[in-house]
């Protein structure tokens, strides 16, 4: 063999690794010229402000290596928040009761997008706008107006830094990732998710079983963004109705999801590569405060950024020789 | 010796068309069948039957002994019948491990076991003769040939009982030909009952034990290897009906008038070599051979839609780049493509959007379409082809097959092109409108057009064109014209036995 293992398993996370460095970079520089620089109140409002983001990349993650789309994350996550700031409050047991209830309907959510895609037989695009619209409608009726509380004991010890300056939310994130990401990932359902993606016929005539693996795709993506959702309450001690967050945290979680490297065709990348251009795409919003620059500064980079990911992506078409192949 | 599986009086119909009328099969533990006929003769059909990716209308399937029916290709796989098709079933981003074990990966504790996977992977690679490829590499890395390499890999993980192979050397180099082959053997003495098609004659004789000869969906004749000759085989496997009308042939143009097209060895990616030929104004010819010889890359090449085609063009005599389907068009060009539905037409827009789109400037004053004028020349042409469609405002997916084609065709007819390319432009469509097309041919032939017709209907080819290229592995292997041009010359030339006998 001329190519080595380490060769392939590179090869496979080198979108992923990436965008690592691509954080790495931008956070060095953020870091470097932030006036109180690398402390752990930083540290912790950082983490706190990208891990949501994140999470909700991750939900976005999944369909999108189906070769779907799921624009009612942003969505689930307001009204996991709306919901958090009625039900975990009370005594330690109830709090945790109510999560618990918040992350039920948070996967519930999902689970319709997927029933109405897989039987439906609509696209994921629409189904999301639509499903994504009426959830907003239920955070409406559930908070009116922003307000309501979370078990402050719960929503401190999740927001702030461990023992030896550690965000502890970092260590929710990497949790979220060893319980929900790796095994999905390692599972069935997970290969079966990116042969999907890859390419619809093979899987079929695989033998792959596409119903079940597009709901328990969907159903996960509900429950990562109930997940942020609730860590959203965390961090702000309230829950609000907020078409705007909403919206900003779908757009968001795509162009995360992009610059990770997971191709919007579906059939490769993975969730890891998302948290990190989540992280990335938070830097560059808050790099123009440490600069001082205009706030007009703050979209045109992102957009920069954004396009220059894409366009990494789309070399390879360079080498297509039947022009037709362009197109389909 | 017993049948492991049998196929009693399957019959298959896809819309009006007869696929498969009470065809038989059966095939043996231990042995390899080869399966045989022309492009349409039903054996595609029959083995998607075998592996539960079509459901018969009539007759049975029987495995071991026992009734089955196969719903879905996982069934059929689960009861033993491993499939290689010829479209590869394969996952580009995934690796090779990860494909090889997509149906049914080792699992523990509810995840994937990386390593049993690639152990497996690594055993069905050996078996396959494949060692050297990683399972680790995405397959998308991977050239054509290895990864029809992985597809039998993938299929032989399976541990089939039966495994059908559909032209899965048309795809090999050839090395993988000489491993295939090896292997397959060996599948045969460790008992496994192959069921092989191939239009290259060369491997049948090498690696048959049996062959069973299909014609016009029926079973012609099942024999031993060896007991029959080429022409002997051939001659069960041509006898198509030549019943459609063809308009009469006038006489050919002379060889000094200058050719509307011309190509002096054009060559594409491997897949096209050293083509030359030549088309006159008054000129029909013809694109010969077995499916997926290349004939559709050469239109597609002609029409500027490959890239890094190399060899001269000429068009009216003039040498010419054609780099895009736009160049073409204004070179005077046109393709009738041979997915109508996906490249030739836009199925939700009306009849008279479609007919007009290619040659819209035509209509058109600073960019802005005059309606009247592209109505009248849309319905003109609606009237010349008689185009069946209840209102010129309807959508064109509503219309038949063949009113879709004639759509088709008419739009590159109000551009009035010098060189019309068609590729199968009759396949899928009814016996009257395949004799319109037909005599609109010879008419557009008549008034200076240069045709050339790509057909997988050999009977189409003789009964409409005036000279007929064969091509083999992407050249032209020969030239038939005149009373030269018949069925058993085609045939045998399309498998190349005439000019593998001279070699």
């Amino acid at each position: 063999m001329t190519k080595t293992d380490l060769h392939y398993r590179l090869r496979e996370h080198r979108a992923a690794l990436a965008a690592a460095l691509l954080f790495a970079a931008i956070f060095a520089l953020y870091i470097a010229n932030h006036q109180m620089g690398w402390t752990v109140p930083v540290l912790t409002t950082a983490t706190n402000k990208g891990v949501l983001l994140a999470i909700v990349a991750m939900a976005q993650t999944l369909p999108v290596l189906a070769a779907g789309i799921d624009l009612s994350v942003g969505m689930v996550f307001v009204l996991a928040n709306c919901l958090a700031s009625h039900l975990v409050v009370g005594s330690a047991l109830q709090a945790t009761l109510g999560a618990g209830v918040v992350l039920a309907i948070g996967a519930l959510c999902g689970l319709l997008n997927g029933v109405i895609i897989v039987y439906g037989r609509l696209q994921p695009i629409i189904t999301t706008l639509a499903t994504g619209t009426i959830y907003y409608g239920l955070s409406l009726g559930l908070r009116p107006v922003p307000g309501g509380e979370i078990h402050a004991g719960l929503a401190d010890a999740l927001t702030g830094a461990l023992p030896g300056g550690v965000p502890a939310m970092l260590v929710v994130l990497l949790a979220v990732v060893l319980i929900v990401w790796v095994p999905y990932r390692r599972s069935v359902v997970g290969r079966a998710t990116l042969a999907i993606g890859s390419s619809l016929p093979a899987a079929y005539m695989s033998g792959v079983n596409i119903g079940r693996t597009i709901l328990v795709t969907y159903t996960l993506a509900g429950l990562l963004a109930a997940i942020g959702g609730l860590l959203l309450t965390c961090v702000t001690y309230s829950g609000e109705a907020s078409a705007a967050i909403g919206g900003v945290y779908t757009l968001n979680s795509i162009a995360a999801v992009v610059i990770g490297g997971t191709s919007l065709a579906g059939g490769a990348g993975s969730a890891i590569g998302s948290i990190f251009g989540a992280f990335a795409l938070r830097t560059i919003g808050d790099l123009l405060f440490v600069f001082d620059l205009e706030p007009l500064w703050q979209p045109l980079f992102q957009g920069v950024i954004l396009l220059t990911a894409v366009s990494l992506g789309a070399l390879r078409l360079l080498k297509v020789s039947n022009r037709l192949d362009l197109f389909k | 010796m017993q049948p492991i599986l049998e196929l009693i009086d399957v019959s298959k119909r896809y819309g009006g068309v007869r696929a498969l009328e009470g065809a038989h099969f059966a095939c043996a533990p231990g042995r390899i069948h080869a399966l045989l006929g022309e492009n349409g003769a039903g054996k595609s059909t029959l083995i998607k039957i075998m592996a539960g990716v079509v459901q018969p209308d009539e007759g049975r399937i029987v495995l071991q002994g026992q009734e089955r029916r196969f719903a879905h290709p996982q069934e059929a796989v689960s009861a033993g019948i491993a499939c290689i098709f010829q479209e590869l079933s394969l996952m580009p981003d995934l690796s090779v491990a990860d494909n090889i074990c997509i149906t049914n990966p080792p699992c523990k504790f509810g995840l994937i076991d990386r390593r049993a996977q690639r152990r497996i992977a690594e055993a069905a690679l050996a078996r396959a003769g494949a060692e050297d490829i990683h399972p680790l590499a995405p397959v998308d890395s991977l050239s054509l040939s290895r990864r029809q390499m992985v597809e039998i890999a993938k299929a032989l993980a399976r541990e089939p009982k039966v495994l059908i192979l559909d032209e899965a050397t048309s795809a090999l180099a050839a090395a993988d030909v000489q491993r295939v082959f090896a292997l397959l053997k060996r599948l045969r003495d460790e008992g496994l009952a192959v069921v092989y098609i191939s239009h290259r004659m060369k491997e049948i004789a090498e690696l048959a034990d049996d062959c069973s000869v299909f014609r016009n969906g029926r079973h012609v004749a099942t024999f031993a290897a060896g007991t029959h000759s080429d022409a002997q085989i051939i001659e069960m496997m041509i006898g198509r009906d030549l019943d459609h009308a063809y308009p009469p042939k006038p006489p050919l143009p002379t060889v000094s008038v200058t050719p509307a097209l011309e190509t002096r060895g054009l060559a594409w990616n491997g897949r096209l070599h050293d083509i030359s030929l030549a088309v006159r104004p008054g000129e029909i010819v013809g694109l010969g051979g077995l499916d997926g010889q290349g004939q559709r890359d050469f239109l597609l090449a002609l029409f500027g839609v490959l890239s890094g085609v190399s060899g001269e063009l000429l068009l009216g005599g003039k040498a010419t780049q054609v780099r895009s389907p736009q160049q073409a068009k204004h070179g005077g060009l046109a393709l009738v493509p041979e997915d109508r539905k996906t490249d030739g037409l836009m199925l939700p827009m009306s009849v008279r959007d479609n007919l007009s789109f290619a040659s819209l400037d035509r209509f058109s004053r600073a960019g802005v379409v005059r309606v009247s004028k592209e109505a009248k020349a849309t319905d003109d042409i609606a009237l010349m082809l008689s185009i069946k469609a209840p209102e010129p405002g309807d959508p064109v997916g509503t219309l038949s097959g063949g009113n879709q084609q004639k759509v088709v065709i008419g739009k590159w007819l109000l551009n009035a092109p010098q060189v019309l390319l068609l590729s199968d432009p009759t396949r899928g469509i009814d016996v009257g409108t395949k004799q319109e097309i037909y005599a609109l041919l010879r008419r557009l032939a008549a008034d200076g057009a240069a045709v050339l017709l790509y057909s997988t209907d050999y009977a189409e080819l003789i009964g409409c064109c005036d000279r007929v290229a064969v091509f083999y592995d992407g050249r032209i292997v020969r030239w038939l014209a005149g009373p030269e041009l018949t069925e058993h010359a085609l045939v045998s030339s399309a498998l190349n036995v005439a000019v593998e006998a001279v070699v």
